[in-house]
């Protein structure tokens, strides 16, 4: 894999596009959505937690998932749609894993609503898959200030993989970047430690950008003496 | 006019444009034919005419054919295309054939140069019956349909489902068009061109000069609708919405915008009804403007305040993201591709009658403020989601696939040169 480092080499800059496919699935109602969640694909877990940051789109929805948000506009279920919001992804050893929490807050609250919660059908959850196109950019960056002088000028899709894909491709899940500084060796620890404080749940590629682009910056300016 | 990739960075971002040609790496040199049914009119020329060019100028040999017709041709492929959209009228036996023998007569024509495409992308109905009539096609086909598929006629349906059925691939603006076929459904929405006629930035003389031309006054607000005359646009509702408006803003301005295309045998009855309806209101503009008058249309759009789009069914509604390009809040109709383009307080409004609009229009016209807020918010909306430039992405990447032949989740291709 192009982004794997050691602690000798240098940040391979990855870029990737993604493609949204339709399954054909589709869920009107709350109890229909566990059914269909036991048997999809798990490339469509994916695409509901992730696959916002890279689609066409509103960029700050509601809640970070695509079932919450669905919870929320679709079922018009805010109880559930706030407890769909805190599933953490990389908390969950595979996408199985993950399935089952889906399923499991879903059951709970079946149990606890005397009546299904269902969408028009204008509104039914439809569940994508998506296919990930990387590749390799070719560019390498050896220290921090060359990845300070890189960023302003870094795609969403190469910061979507490294910060967001990374988090769950990786044994450790961690993004790329603090991987990469941890591998540098102490002197970086103050700069992994910023980036370890962004949240990716409620942080859009936008932002995030912004926020690298000024902790890298900050750092080549006070720190690289 | 041909523009060079690279006229795209300022606007796009230079690694946008660089990842392209990264992706278009194992694509060069292979043969892509892109067939619809007319060169001029509507969102779907429109889009070809800058992709194949930009498709070229990465390398790949992209050329673009048309399926041509008599007008019973035409009849046949616009009744598809309401019946698709929901019409109940179903599409009559004797425009059927005629359907049939034109799609035959335009194999005969287009045969040799699909038969040896690596890649085929069929845009909507017209020409699907092209790949039954290519026996020997050693590419893989795509059908594009740009329209809505939510609730089909469904007699209709099962008609173009025959046709479609074998292609390799199928690409939707949105999952809930998608319907069940045997093949992978890829969902992407059309763009729109940052630097073609209709959008790119204009002075404010020329903005001017046009208001003039058509005796509109600069200094009362206005809102215009840009569309072909359609009943699936809706123009009598846009009149029934602004006349609730101009009771309480009775300084207020609409301008109804359209041409005709020439695989629309439909437009000049709408525009009769249209005319009927606006009566002898001076301050209601019926502008009929010919196909290539995008300057025209790009400098009505930002004379408008307010841009309406208010569409009772709409594939995706390329007017709604012109008019968010150009920095206006958009009123739209609460269907297809126009809701993923409208939050509302955020790029504009959906609505769902006249009402409605009219009284997204009261209120934008009153705050100023929010009208600027969210103006700026809807550029930007469209330049992180609905340039060419993405949309040039996401054929690379599907071609890419269909090359690879996998259906993994995930593709890696290695390291591109640059």
């Amino acid at each position: 894999m192009p982004s794997k480092k050691t602690r000798t080499q240098p940040f391979a800059v990855t870029d990737c596009a993604m493609l949204s496919i339709a399954t054909g699935v589709s869920a009107q109602n709350l109890r229909e959505l566990r059914e269909r969640l036991q048997t999809i694909q798990p490339g469509c877990i994916y695409y509901h937690f992730w696959g916002h940051h890279l689609r066409p789109g509103f960029e700050e929805p509601e809640y970070n998932n695509d079932f919450a948000n669905w919870a929320n506009q679709g079922l018009h279920d805010r109880n559930l749609a706030e407890r769909l919001s805190v599933i953490d992804p990389p908390s969950y050893t595979d996408l199985d894993a993950l399935r089952e929490e889906l399923i499991d807050v879903i059951e709970e609250r079946l149990d606890e609503t005397e009546q299904v919660p269902w969408a028009k059908s204008e509104n039914a959850f439809r569940f994508i898959r998506s296919t990930l196109i990387v590749f390799d950019t070719g560019i390498r960056l050896r220290t921090p200030e060359e990845m300070a002088e890189f960023l302003p000028q870094i795609s969403p899709s190469s910061l979507y993989y490294h910060f967001f894909d990374a988090r769950w491709r990786t044994p450790d899940r961690v993004d790329d970047f603090r991987a990469w500084l941890d591998g540098l060796g102490p002197r970086y620890a103050s700069l992994s430690a910023i980036i370890a404080g962004y949240d990716p749940s409620f942080i859009t590629l936008t932002a995030l950008k912004t926020e690298l682009v000024a902790t890298f910056s900050q750092f080549r300016q006070g720190g690289s003496s | 006019m041909s523009v060079s990739l690279k006229s795209y960075a300022p606007i796009a971002g230079e690694a946008v444009i660089q990842h392209l040609r990264q992706l278009a790496r194992p694509l060069r040199g292979k043969k892509v034919v892109h067939v619809n049914a007319t060169r001029v009119g509507g969102g779907v020329a429109e889009i070809l005419t800058k992709l194949v060019p930009l498709e070229r100028e990465l390398k790949i040999d992209a050329t673009w054919e048309i399926v041509t017709g008599e007008p019973e041709f035409y009849q046949c492929t616009k009744g598809f295309h309401n019946a698709l959209q929901g019409s109940p009228m179903d599409v009559p036996e004797n425009l059927l054939r005629a359907y049939e023998a034109t799609s035959a007569e335009n194999a005969e024509r287009l045969r040799s140069t699909l038969e040896a495409a690596d890649f085929v992308f069929i845009h909507d109905p017209q020409p699907a019956m092209l790949l039954q009539l290519c026996p020997r096609r050693k590419g893989k086909w795509i059908w594009r349909c740009h329209i809505d598929l939510s609730r089909p006629n469904r007699r209709v349906w099962k008609y173009i489902h025959e046709l479609v059925k074998g292609y390799d691939a199928s690409i939707f603006s949105l999952a809930a068009f998608a319907r069940a076929l045997p093949h992978t459904q890829y969902l992407i929405p059309p763009s729109i061109d940052p630097l073609s006629e209709k959008n790119m930035d204009l002075d404010e003389a020329e903005v001017l000069e046009v208001q003039k031309r058509f005796e509109l006054d600069p200094e009362r607000p206005m809102i215009a609708q840009v569309s072909r005359f359609d009943r699936f646009k809706d123009p009598l509702g846009v009149i029934q919405a602004y006349r609730i408006a101009k009771d309480f803003i009775p300084g207020l301005q609409l301008v109804l915008a359209g041409g005709g295309a020439s695989d629309d045998p439909e437009g000049e009855a709408v525009l009769q009804e249209v005319k009927i309806a606006a009566g002898d209101d001076r301050d209601l503009h019926i502008l009929l403007l010919p196909p290539d008058a995008h300057r025209t249309i790009n400098a009505l759009q930002r004379a408008a305040d307010i841009i309406v789009q208010k569409s009772i069914k709409e594939g995706f509604g390329l007017t709604v993201t012109e008019g968010l390009w150009k920095a206006k809040p958009v009123i739209g109709g609460n269907t297809g591709g126009i809701r993923i383009q409208l939050v509302n307080h955020y790029t504009g409004f959906l609505v769902d009658t006249p009402e409605g609009a009219a009284l997204r229009i009261r209120y934008l016209l009153h705050n100023s403020g929010r009208r600027e807020t969210m103006g700026r918010r809807a550029r930007e909306f469209v330049r992180e989601n609905f340039l060419i430039t993405r949309l040039v992405r996401d054929h690379l990447s599907l071609m890419v696939q269909l090359l690879r032949g996998s259906d993994e989740d995930r593709i890696e291709l290695g390291t591109l040169p640059r």
